[in-house]
């Protein structure tokens, strides 16, 4: 509200918001993106059916959301933030008493026309929250302990659902990406030391109690670490993930087999080619020059979003385009990461390219929030 | 929640620094991921590239065709059928359970096949295929093809396997193939690889074994670009094998058929040669066995009944067998003495029934004794003391050599397995092998074709032909290689003297011709095909036993020798019928029947043989299992 009393006048109203979106943004977007449509035309073979049709489908529509979002003022969205993370979490618990079953995890809810993914929406709602909490928080209190445990607790709660679906990547992302609000919000490195130090420790229980009759993980689990520790010592089974994408990344070279010359992915040397394994196709076919421009992309996005919210005075405007900024690039960080071998298989699909149909969605409409700060953001009355 | 500008601008310099902090983490971040992907793509990407290439492109051996076996009149002897069957590599081997279980459904794979697999592939090499199910229909075979998205790994392969359409008969000749075995592959020296193909069929005996080397072929190459579950893309590269050298043997499959069918189920051998070139016409060796079973790995209660039957199915008794020639070698030692001078061609020797010689006696198979007898006389009889005498004037060394001038204890260079050298005794192999001198009794049994003597029928037949035409006739069984005929080889003079040589074989004439002969109930009556034999019977044990009263292992062998017809000699046939009785009842007889069939080209007409024996042969030819019973029309199939 700060600004609505403050600011409104300078504010663009109307169809002149369109305007003042934040373009570099919107073309980086659709950049990535069109970089998934070739990839997942390259991986059918050079066709726009099975994927790549739906899912310029579902980008056009994400797209459509996204400029609906950013029209609408974002205290609207500060306001109903509560009321997202309670309805993500409802469904989050339905999912597991009714929730499909997919790929091994049960994630999802059949919706008719597409198939939801609590954990998506809470991902941002959990942003939200947080942001409209430290925004309504007085700034002296934010490093308090019980003002410190408030937020812990809205993590830690979803993330403990999430855990149990098992979902293990999207746990990851829900955590630091609270916590990355939270460091945004300003809450004291001690806290952060402190919790890194006490992961640490945990890692070490984690590894320790394998075995024992309080093994903190699933077998599947450890399997994964392990897998991910020395891939080569079970080439086909367990292993095969990596190895096969180490081999299709690395086959690539400077500048890569060409457009649809990728023999690896198109041979279905890969597992979920068209999903989380996407990025080996790009890397395949363009080689590093390909896969770098990505980064860079990627990278692109992040910049023009930090700036944004640099430039943004109002604290949840700016929290908020933090917080979806790096719940962005923590996903294409740990996909990128799981691919190259430097993270355990987590299950993160690469965001923008991977073909799913509620990760688009919930991100461009995130976007939507970023962009409704960006046009929103108090403005001086000079 | 209102604010105080310097609270706003307080909070905006945090977010400032920390986003800022952040960003520079993420950047960072983002700089170590490029850094990881220049380090998998850039540095490392020579190796990846190799990995990429083994990891699509497969090669496999093609298997080539094995070469064709014909007779001499193009009848196919051994051929290769297409067989179906389906294969799975280890490497593709991941679903295994779902695949067996599928198959089971499908085409109904045993679970003992089902656990071969299992063990098999975990010895198996990565990418070596294990057969899962061989010899398919090709209703099961295009099942399994159909089903090919739901069988991930599984490939379904059409193979060639070697089959012998005439099934027993050439069992011994042309012999079998059958499965390469590390112990074949451990007795190599280099190891073609051909053989690490799987199920690729290796000559086992005979000319399929001996011949192996030109029958092969060589193996072809096939590059295939396959996917992950090793369902193939598209072909990338094929060098086809070469197929191995057709190969057209001698022989001639009627005759050779009426031969197995003839001697039927006695322990018996028969060679048929021809007189000029030494061709190997027929070899037959009863009983025989179905080579085919060996192609597709004989079970082992079918190989212990060939084992065990007291008959001896399995090795070929035409090169394999040796046999004291008995009375047939009565002409070696005959020619022996008459070389040596020793002996006139009218000159006439008493026959008592016996003879003393250092203490022994000797007898004639005649108790009574046969009187004087010059050497035609000698032979129409069979007199063993006319031998004797022979033997001590012209001596062993004598009688010896003039064996080996007629091919006697003598291997022939021919492709056939486990060829017997039979033996030609001297006084050095005597003192040799068995530590004693010679003493002129081993002379006086050798001259009748007892004692050590021993010949194979090939060696018999040989020695007849040479008889017939006095030339070096070396026997043939290769007539050509890819059609390049082959050599004939020998067929030089053997140099005996003509006039010599004329008694002996009138004396054979008379044999089968006298009405006194021995083998005159054998006789021919086509005055065009009349033949020249000699009846042997040569005993098993010592003591003289009616042969009718003793088990079948201790009676005498039965043999005969001849060669029609005799004023223009073609062919040479020697029969050995193991344990049979009399040379004269019932290896003569056979030899008759076998020197018509070879000279007609078929089932004989009736009225060569004597009007008397008529309704008794033709009985026994509507009995004959015979594969073609047209008579005497040459009309052959052309493969």
């Amino acid at each position: 509200m700060s600004y609505l009393e403050s600011t409104l006048k300078t504010v663009p109203t109307g169809i002149a918001k369109v305007l003042y979106l934040n373009w570099a943004l919107v073309l980086l977007l659709s950049a990535v993106a069109s970089v998934g449509f070739l990839m997942l035309y390259s991986n059918a073979g050079g066709s726009f059916q099975p994927w790549a049709e739906p899912q310029m489908k579902r980008f056009a529509l994400g797209m459509i959301a996204m400029m609906m979002i950013a029209m609408v003022p974002i205290w609207f969205w500060r306001n109903i933030a509560g009321l997202a993370y309670i309805i993500s979490f409802i469904l989050l618990i339905f999912v597991e008493f009714f929730g499909h079953v997919g790929m091994g995890a049960q994630r999802w809810i059949d919706l008719g026309f597409m198939k939801l993914q609590p954990s998506e929406l809470m991902k941002i709602a959990l942003v939200m929250l947080l942001a409209a909490y430290y925004d309504w928080l007085p700034l002296e209190k934010v490093s308090r302990p019980l003002w410190v445990a408030i937020p812990v607790a809205l993590i830690l709660v979803p993330t403990f659902l999430v855990l149990k679906q098992p979902d293990l990547g999207t746990s990851i992302l829900l955590v630091a990406g609270g916590a990355l609000v939270m460091f945004a919000a300003g809450v004291s490195w001690i806290y952060f030391g402190a919790v890194i130090a006490l992961f640490a420790g945990l890692v070490t229980a984690v590894f320790a109690s394998r075995g024992t009759g309080w093994q903190l993980l699933n077998d599947y689990q450890y399997r994964r670490i392990d897998t991910f520790l020395d891939p080569s010592a079970d080439p086909l089974g367990a292993g095969y993930h990596i190895t096969q994408a180490k081999i299709a990344l690395g086959s690539g070279g400077w500048t890569g087999r060409g457009f649809m010359q990728g023999t690896q992915s198109r041979l279905n040397f890969l597992p979920e080619k068209h999903t989380d394994f996407i990025f080996t196709t790009l890397a395949e076919e363009f080689g590093f020059i390909g896969a770098f421009s990505l980064l860079a992309l990627y990278a692109g996005i992040i910049i023009f979003c930090l700036i944004s919210a640099m430039n943004n005075r109002d604290r949840f405007g700016a929290l908020v385009t933090i917080g979806i900024t790096a719940t962005f690039f923590l996903f294409f960080s740990v996909n990128m990461s799981m691919v190259m071998g430097l993270m355990p298989v987590v299950g993160v699909p690469l965001p923008l390219v991977s073909y799913g149909g509620s990760a688009m969605l919930v991100l461009l409409a995130a976007f939507g929030i970023v962009q409704s700060a960006h046009v929103h953001r108090p403005r001086s009355k000079r | 929640m209102k604010r105080t500008p310097i609270e706003n601008a307080s909070s905006a310099k945090r977010i400032t620094r920390r986003a800022l902090f952040l960003g520079g983490s993420q950047i960072a971040f983002m700089g170590l991921l490029g850094i990881r992907m220049r380090y998998l793509q850039v540095d490392q990407a020579d190796k990846f590239r190799l990995l990429a290439e083994e990891n699509r492109i497969k090669d496999s051996l093609l298997a080539p065709a094995r070469g064709l076996i014909y007779d001499r009149s193009g009848t196919v002897l051994a051929e290769n059928e297409q067989t179906f069957r389906v294969v799975i590599r280890k490497e593709d081997s991941s679903e295994l359970d779902a695949v067996l279980l599928k198959l089971e459904e499908l085409i109904g794979i045993t679970p003992e096949d089902q656990a071969r697999v299992r063990k098999e592939l975990k010895d198996a090499g990565p990418s070596a295929p294990v057969i899962i199910a061989d010899r398919l229909s090709w209703e099961d075979f295009s099942t399994v093809s159909a089903n090919g998205p739901a069988l991930p790994g599984v490939t379904p392969e059409v193979g060639l396997s070697r089959y012998y359409p005439l099934h027993n008969d050439f069992a011994h000749l042309v012999g079998y193939v059958g499965p390469v075995s590390s112990y074949d592959i451990s007795k190599m020296e280099t190891v073609d690889p051909l053989y690490k193909i799987p199920k690729f069929q290796l000559g086992k005996f005979g000319v399929e074994a001996k011949l192996e080397d030109t029958l092969k072929g060589k193996a072809g190459l096939r590059r295939v670009e396959q996917n992950a579950y090793g369902r193939i893309i598209r072909e990338l590269d094929r060098q086809e094998g070469q197929p191995g050298a057709n190969i057209q043997l001698t022989v001639d499959h009627k005759v050779q058929n009426f031969i197995q069918a003839r001697l039927g189920g006695e322990s018996a051998s028969a060679v048929v040669i021809d007189v000029e070139t030494g061709d190997i016409i027929a070899a037959g060796s009863t009983p025989a066995f179905d080579p085919n079973l060996f192609v597709r790995g004989i079970s082992s209660k079918d190989y212990s009944a060939l084992l065990e039957n007291d008959h001896r199915p399995l090795p070929a008794k035409s090169v394999q067998g040796s046999y004291p020639p008995g009375s047939t070698f009565k002409m070696v030692s005959a020619l022996a003495a008459l070389e040596a001078g020793e002996v006139a061609p009218d000159e006439t020797v008493r026959c008592l029934g016996h003879v003393e010689v250092g203490g022994r006696r000797f007898h004639c198979w005649k108790r009574a004794g046969h009187g004087n007898l010059n050497l035609v006389g000698s032979l129409r009889h069979s007199c063993d003391v006319f031998y004797y005498e022979m033997a001590q004037r012209a001596g062993i060394e004598k009688i010896a050599e003039m064996g080996r001038r007629l091919g006697l204890g003598e291997t022939y260079d021919l492709p056939l397995s486990g060829i017997n050298s039979g033996l030609m005794p001297d006084k050095q192999w005597k003192l040799a092998n068995r530590g004693a001198e010679w003493v002129v009794g081993d002379s006086l049994n050798a001259a009748i074709g007892q004692g050590f003597v021993l010949a194979t029928p090939l060696q018999l037949a040989v020695m007849t032909a040479r008889l017939a035409t006095n030339r070096e006739v070396i026997p043939r069984l290769v007539k050509s290689i890819d059609g390049v005929e082959q050599p004939v080889r020998g067929g030089g003079p053997l140099g005996l003297n003509e006039n010599m040589l004329r008694s002996v074989r009138q004396g054979m004439f008379e044999v089968v011709n006298s009405n006194r002969g021995t083998a005159f109930r054998s006789r021919i009556a086509d005055e065009a095909m009349r033949m020249a034999g000699k009846t042997g019977t040569s005993q098993v044990r010592s003591a003289v036993v009616n042969n009718n009263n003793v088990p079948w292992e201790q009676r005498d062998h039965a043999l005969f020798v001849s060669f029609a017809p005799v004023e223009a000699p073609r062919y040479a046939v020697s029969v050995v019928v193991e344990h049979g009785g009399g040379g004269s009842s019932v290896a003569a007889p056979i030899a008759r029947d076998i020197m018509l069939f070879a000279l007609h080209g078929a089932v004989p007409p009736l009225e060569a043989y004597p009007s008397s024996q008529r309704g008794t042969i033709q009985e026994r030819f509507r009995t004959l299992p015979l594969i073609d019973r047209e008579t005497g029309a040459d009309e052959r199939s052309q493969a």
